[in-house]
C-alpha cells in the first residue's frame, strides 16, 4: 500500500515557517472585513466547513488515513447541540462543549475498530460505521427523522452575547474556528504531528523506534472526530436546524472533495476548498442538477490534474509551504 | 446600487401615487422554492416557476406600478438548504414571499425563518398538515392541499365503496408516517378496520417484500403512504406480482398526475385518489393547462402548479389592496380577509389558521382504452363540497384559531 | 402449520425467493466490479452511475429507434462498455501508478457528473419500461406468485455470472488475464497487449452493470438515481466478498441478497442498514473479506 501523494511532503520543522504566519494573518485579516462585503450567515457556514475540513485534512494529510464516514461526527455533534439546546435548554457554549463530547467518544469507538486496517479497507469501515451512525439518526426519535431538529435556540453565548444578532454569531463562529484551527495547526507542528507522518511514511520503521502506531493514529482519529463535532455542532447553532443531510455520506463525501480541492496536507488548502465548494453550490444552486455536474467535473480535473490541490499548486509555485 | 434602488423605489412612488409607496426595497419579490432535479422535480420543478409568471402576466406584471420579480432555488428537499435559502432570501435578496416548498420537512423549517422575519409563505408543494394544526402561523397561508384532506378524500370513498380492511405501505419518514395515521383515523371511523402496516425506508426501489406481506395480510385495501417515486415503484411492482388480481386494491394516498404519466395508463388504471385540480375540468383550465404546457416541456400542470397559480395570484391581490408588503402578517391577514376567487380554484377563502378553502376531487384512474391521448387520464368519481374536504378549524389545534 | 419465529411459512419461501432476485442484481454488479477492480486496481464508484445508463440507452433504444427489450439486451451493453472503453482510455489510464484512492475519487466524480446530466435532461420521476410480452404474467408456486419476469433475471444472471467465472478461472483467456493481474510487465513480456486487455476489460465489467441495468428497466422506473445508492450497497458487497475474488462476489451478492430479504420480514426499517454491519462485523473478523486472499 503506498502511501496517498502528499504535497507537503518534506519535512516540517516544530517552529511554524514564516510563510506560513503571514498567510494566517492575511486570512484572519480577510475574515475580519468580510461581513462588510458578504452576507455574514454565508460566511459562518464556509467557516463551519472549513473547520470540518481541516479536521478531516489532520486524519488524511498528516495520519495518511482516509475516512469516508466524517459526516458521523459531524451530524451527530449536530444533534447533540440541538437537542441540548432545545429540549434541555443548555446555553450554547455549554451545548457546543457536548456536542464535541458526544464526537470525541464517537471517535474513540469508531478509531478502535477502524485504525486496525488501512488505505481502503479503512475507508469501508468507517463508512459502515457511518451508514449505521445514519440508521441511528434516521429511527431514533430524538432526531425527528427527516424533519430534523429545527428551531435550535441560538441563545446568549456565556449569558452575554447575543447570538440572535447575525454579526455577533459571526464573530463568535470565526472565534470558534480559529480556536480550532489553532488546535490543528499546534497538534501538526508538535512532536505529536511528526510521529504521523513518520508512520505515513514508514510504518514499520516506526515501530522499530519505539513508537506505537496504532496509539498516535487513535489519538489523531479522536481529536479530528472532536473537532469536526466542534465544527457541525456550530452549524446547527448558526442555522438553527440539525438534519439527516449533516450525518449522511454524501457529506463524508463533500469534506474529501474540499480537502482534495485545496490540497491534501495542507494547512490553509482545506479552509481554500471549503470556500470554493461552499460557494459554488450557493452560486450555481440557481441551475440545480448543474452543481452535481460541476462538483464531479472539479473531482475528475483535479485528480487528473492538480493532485496537490489549489494551496499545494500555489505553494509549489511559490516555492512556499502553506 | 444602494442609490440607483433608492431612487428607482422614489420614481415608482412617485408614478403610483402616494398612496402606494410602501413596497420595500422597490420591488415584489417573489421566490420560488421546490424540488429543481430531483424526485419532485416533475411535480413542481420548474413548472412552479412558470405557473407563477403566469399569475404575475395575468396580473398585469406589477402592483400599482410597482415591479414583481420571480426568483428560484432548489432545495433538493433538505430542510438545510431550504432554510438557508429563505434566511438568505429575506435578509440580503429582498424576497418578499416564498411559495410552493414541497416537501412537508423543508415546508415547517421554512415556516419558521418566515414568522421570524415577518415575511410571508404560501405553501402549495407540501402536505403536512401540522402547518395549519400546532405550527400554524399568521405568516403562512397552505393552499393546495394536505394529508388530512387527501386521507378523508381516499381513505372515506375506498371504505364506503367496500373496502374496508386496509395494510399500509408506509415511507418512513414524517410524511409518511402523518398520512398512515390520518387515513387510519378516517378509515377506523368509517367502520372499516386497519390490519398492519410495513413502514419501508425513503427512496426505496424494490418494494416485492413489503408487498409479499401486504397480500399475506389478507387486507381487501393497501394503502400506499408514500409519494413520488416509491409510490410509482410500488404500483409497478403491485401490478406484477399480481396483487390487484389477486383481489386486493391498492389506494394511492398520495398521486399525482406526473406520477400517472410515468407509470402508464397500463399500469396505473384504476387507482382511486384525490386531487385538488384537474386540467380537464373545464374551459378555463384546459386553456390555463394548454399554455402552461406549452412552457413547459409538454408536461401538464399538477394541481401544486395549479395552487402555485392560484395562491400568486391572491397574494398580488392582497398587495394591490393593502399596498404595502413590508409586514408579511399583515399581507397574510388580508388575504384571510379578501374571498378568493381564480379561474382554476373558483370560488373560496383563507380560514384563520391559514388553510385555503375549497372543493376538493375524487378521480379513477382512466383505462387504457378510455383515453383518448397522453395526459387523458382521470375520471371525476366524486366532488368533495368545501366545508368537508378539510379538517374542521377546531381540530387542528391551531392557537390562532382559538381566539 | 409451524410457524418460523412468528412468520407462516408461505410468507418465508417468498421472503427468500425475493431476496434472490435481489441478490442477483447484487452479484451482476459486483461482480463487475470486482473483476475491474482485480485487473485495473480501480474502485469503480461510476459503477451505479454505468447501470443506470444502462437502463437509459434501452429506453433511448426503445423511444427512438423502436428496438425493443430484446435487442437492447445486447445493444446496451455494447454501447455502454464503448463509453467505459473512452473513460479507461483517456481518464483511468493515467491513474494506474497511483494510489487506490485517487481511482475512487474519479470515479466518484464521473459519477456525480453522469447522474447529474441525466437529471438535468431527464428529471427524476422515472421513465416507464414495460415487461416484454414473453415475459408478462406469473406463476403460482403455492406460496406466491412468481412474476416471469423474475424468474427470468434470476435464470439469467446466474448464467451470466458462472459463465464470467469460467471464462476467468477455467479459459485461457482468463489465464492471461490473471496473469497480467499478477505480474503486468512479465505478461507484456511474453508479447500479450496488456493496455488493450486492461480497456476490455473495465469495458466488459461496464458492460456487465449495463447489462444488469436492462434486466432492472422493467422492474424498476427507468429514472437517473437508479443507481444513486445501490454503490454504496455494491461496495458493501464487493467488501464483504474479498476484493477481486470472482467466485466471492457473486455468491456474496446472492447471500447478501436473502439476508437483506429476511430483514425486511423482522425489521424492515433495518434493510438498508443491515449489509454494513454485515461489513463491518466481517472486515474486523476477517480483513481480505469472506473469499478474498489476504494480501491487501
Amino acid at each position: 500500500m503506498t502511501a496517498i501523494r502528499i504535497a507537503g511532503k518534506a519535512p516540517v520543522g516544530l517552529t511554524a515557517p514564516r510563510s506560513q504566519v503571514i498567510a494566517f494573518l492575511v486570512m484572519v485579516a480577510a475574515f475580519l472585513i468580510a461581513p462588510l462585503f458578504i452576507y455574514p450567515i454565508f460566511l459562518a457556514k464556509m467557516l463551519c466547513f472549513a473547520l470540518f475540513a481541516c479536521a478531516f485534512n489532520l486524519l488524511i494529510g498528516y495520519a495518511g488515513l482516509l475516512s469516508f464516514g466524517h459526516a458521523a461526527f459531524f451530524g451527530m455533534a449536530a444533534y447533540a447541540v440541538g437537542h441540548s439546546a432545545k429540549v434541555w435548554g443548555w446555553p450554547p457554549e455549554l451545548a457546543i462543549l457536548f456536542g464535541v463530547a458526544v464526537a470525541a467518544v464517537l471517535g474513540l469507538g469508531f478509531g478502535i475498530l477502524a485504525i486496525r486496517r488501512q488505505g481502503i479497507y479503512f475507508a469501508m469501515v468507517t463508512l459502515a460505521l457511518a451508514q449505521m451512525v445514519y440508521f441511528f439518526c434516521l429511527q431514533a426519535p430524538f432526531t425527528h427523522g427527516e424533519d430534523g431538529i429545527q428551531a435550535i435556540p441560538r441563545g446568549h453565548l456565556f449569558g452575554f452575547f447575543n447570538l440572535r444578532d447575525t454579526e455577533t454569531l459571526y464573530f463568535v463562529v470565526l472565534a470558534i474556528f480559529l480556536i480550532g484551527f489553532l488546535i490543528i495547526y499546534r497538534a501538526i507542528h508538535s512532536p505529536f504531528g511528526q510521529v504521523l507522518r513518520a508512520i505515513r511514511e514508514n510504518e514499520p520503521r516506526t515501530i522499530s523506534l519505539g513508537y506505537k502506531p496504532d496509539h498516535y493514529k487513535l489519538m489523531a482519529f479522536v481529536l479530528s472526530a472532536a473537532l469536526s463535532g466542534l465544527a457541525g455542532g456550530t452549524k446547527a447553532i448558526v442555522f438553527e436546524i440539525a438534519t439527516l443531510t449533516d450525518v449522511h455520506w454524501g457529506t463524508s463525501g463533500e469534506v474529501v472533495l474540499m480537502t482534495l480541492l485545496g490540497g491534501l496536507g495542507t494547512v490553509f488548502g482545506p479552509v481554500v476548498g471549503a470556500f470554493v465548494v461552499i460557494g459554488l453550490q450557493n452560486y450555481l444552486a440557481q441551475i440545480g442538477a448543474w452543481v452535481q455536474v460541476v462538483q464531479g467535473l472539479i473531482f475528475v480535473v483535479c485528480v487528473l490534474t492538480f493532485r496537490r490541490g489549489i494551496v499545494g499548486e500555489l505553494g509549489r509555485i511559490l516555492k512556499l509551504k502553506l | 446600487m444602494k442609490k440607483t434602488l433608492l431612487a428607482a423605489a422614489a420614481l415608482c412612488a412617485i408614478a403610483a401615487g402616494s398612496a402606494h409607496a410602501e413596497m420595500s426595497g422597490g420591488t415584489v419579490k417573489i421566490g420560488v422554492l421546490n424540488d429543481m432535479s430531483g424526485l419532485y422535480a416533475d411535480l413542481a420543478g420548474q413548472g412552479s416557476v412558470i405557473a407563477a409568471q403566469m399569475a404575475l402576466e395575468e396580473f398585469g406584471g406589477n402592483v400599482n406600478g410597482t415591479k414583481v420579480e420571480i426568483v428560484s432555488a432548489d432545495h433538493q428537499n433538505k430542510p438545510d438548504i431550504g432554510s438557508n435559502v429563505a434566511r438568505q432570501w429575506y435578509d440580503v435578496d429582498g424576497v418578499d414571499v416564498i411559495v410552493d416548498v414541497p416537501t412537508s420537512s423543508v415546508a415547517l423549517a421554512i415556516n419558521d425563518v418566515t414568522r421570524e422575519k415577518n415575511k410571508v409563505f404560501l405553501v402549495s408543494g407540501a402536505a403536512a398538515s401540522d402547518l395549519t394544526g400546532p405550527k400554524c402561523s399568521p405568516n403562512t397561508v397552505h393552499w393546495t392541499y394536505d394529508t388530512w384532506a387527501l386521507a378523508n378524500g381516499t381513505g372515506k370513498a375506498v371504505v364506503q365503496t367496500g373496502g374496508d380492511s386496509w395494510f399500509f405501505l408506509t415511507a418512513d419518514y414524517a410524511f409518511g408516517h402523518a398520512l398512515e395515521r390520518d387515513t387510519s383515523a378516517v378509515v377506523e371511523a368509517n367502520g372499516g378496520k386497519v390490519l398492519g402496516s410495513v413502514k419501508h425506508p425513503l427512496q426505496n426501489a424494490d418494494f416485492s417484500s413489503f408487498l409479499l406481506q401486504a397480500q399475506s395480510s389478507g387486507a381487501k385495501v393497501i394503502g400506499l403512504a408514500n409519494a413520488g417515486g416509491d409510490t410509482t415503484n410500488s404500483i409497478k411492482q403491485a401490478a406484477e406480482f399480481g396483487i390487484v388480481q389477486g383481489g386486493q386494491s391498492l389506494a394511492g394516498l398520495l398521486v399525482f398526475l406526473t406520477d400517472v404519466h410515468a407509470l402508464g395508463l397500463e399500469t396505473a388504471h384504476g387507482l382511486i385518489l384525490t386531487e385538488a385540480f384537474y386540467w380537464d375540468a373545464n374551459d378555463e383550465t384546459r386553456k390555463f393547462a394548454a399554455e402552461f404546457a406549452k412552457r413547459n416541456r409538454g408536461i401538464h400542470p399538477t394541481m401544486i402548479h395549479a395552487g402555485v397559480y392560484s395562491s400568486v395570484l391572491h397574494y398580488l391581490k392582497a398587495l394591490k389592496e393593502l399596498g404595502a408588503d413590508a409586514d408579511g402578517a399583515k399581507v397574510v391577514a388580508k388575504m384571510k380577509e379578501m374571498p378568493t376567487d381564480d379561474r382554476l380554484f373558483g370560488k373560496g377563502q383563507v380560514r384563520v389558521d391559514g388553510r385555503h378553502i375549497h372543493p376538493m376531487y375524487l378521480f379513477e384512474v382512466k383505462k387504457p382504452e378510455e383515453s383518448k391521448g397522453p395526459w387523458d387520464y382521470y375520471k371525476l368519481r366524486a366532488t368533495i363540497p368545501a366545508e368537508e374536504a378539510f379538517r374542521p378549524l377546531d381540530q387542528g389545534g391551531c392557537p390562532l384559531a382559538k381566539s | 402449520m409451524f410457524e418460523l419465529i412468528g412468520i407462516p411459512p408461505q410468507a418465508f419461501f417468498g421472503q427468500l425467493l425475493i431476496g434472490l432476485i435481489n441478490g442477483a442484481f447484487y452479484a451482476m454488479l459486483s461482480l463487475g466490479l470486482a473483476v475491474i477492480f482485480g485487473l485495473l486496481n480501480i474502485i469503480n464508484f461510476a459503477h451505479g452511475a454505468l447501470y443506470m445508463m444502462g437502463a437509459f440507452v434501452a429506453w433511448f433504444l426503445l423511444q427512438y429507434f423502436g428496438l425493443g427489450y430484446w435487442p437492447a439486451l445486447i445493444l446496451s451493453p455494447i454501447i455502454v462498455g464503448a463509453f467505459g472503453a473512452v473513460i479507461e482510455r483517456t481518464l483511468l489510464r493515467r491513474l494506474y501508478h497511483l494510489d487506490h484512492l485517487y481511482g475512487l475519487l474519479l470515479t466518484f466524480g464521473l459519477a456525480l457528473m453522469i447522474q447529474g446530466v441525466f437529471r438535468y435532461y431527464f428529471g427524476s420521476s422515472g421513465q416507464p419500461y414495460t415487461i416484454p410480452p414473453l415475459l408478462q404474467g406469473g406463476v403460482h408456486l403455492g406460496f406466491m406468485v412468481l412474476p416471469i419476469y423474475r424468474g427470468w433475471v434470476v435464470a439469467v444472471s446466474l448464467l451470466v455470472c458462472l459463465a464470467t467465472w469460467f471464462i476467468i478461472e477455467r479459459t485461457r483467456l482468463g489465464a492471461t488475464l490473471r496473469a497480467a493481474t499478477e505480474n503486468r510487465a512479465l505478461t507484456q513480456a511474453f508479447g500479450i497487449n496488456v493496455p488493450r486487455m486492461i480497456t476490455l476489460t473495465y469495458a466488459f465489467g461496464v458492460g456487465l452493470a449495463a447489462f444488469s441495468g436492462v434486466l432492472a428497466a422493467p422492474i424498476f422506473q427507468v429514472s437517473p438515481l437508479m443507481g444513486a445508492d445501490l454503490i454504496i450497497i455494491i461496495f458493501a458487497v464487493v467488501v464483504i466478498g474479498g476484493m477481486g475474488s470472482i467466485m466471492g462476489s457473486i455468491l456474496t451478492g446472492f447471500a447478501l441478497g436473502v439476508v437483506e430479504g429476511l430483514t425486511k420480514v423482522f425489521y424492515p426499517e433495518a434493510s438498508n442498514t443491515v449489509i454494513f454491519v454485515v461489513m463491518a462485523i466481517v472486515l474486523l473478523i476477517k480483513p481480505a473479506g469472506l473469499f478474498g486472499r489476504a494480501h491487501a
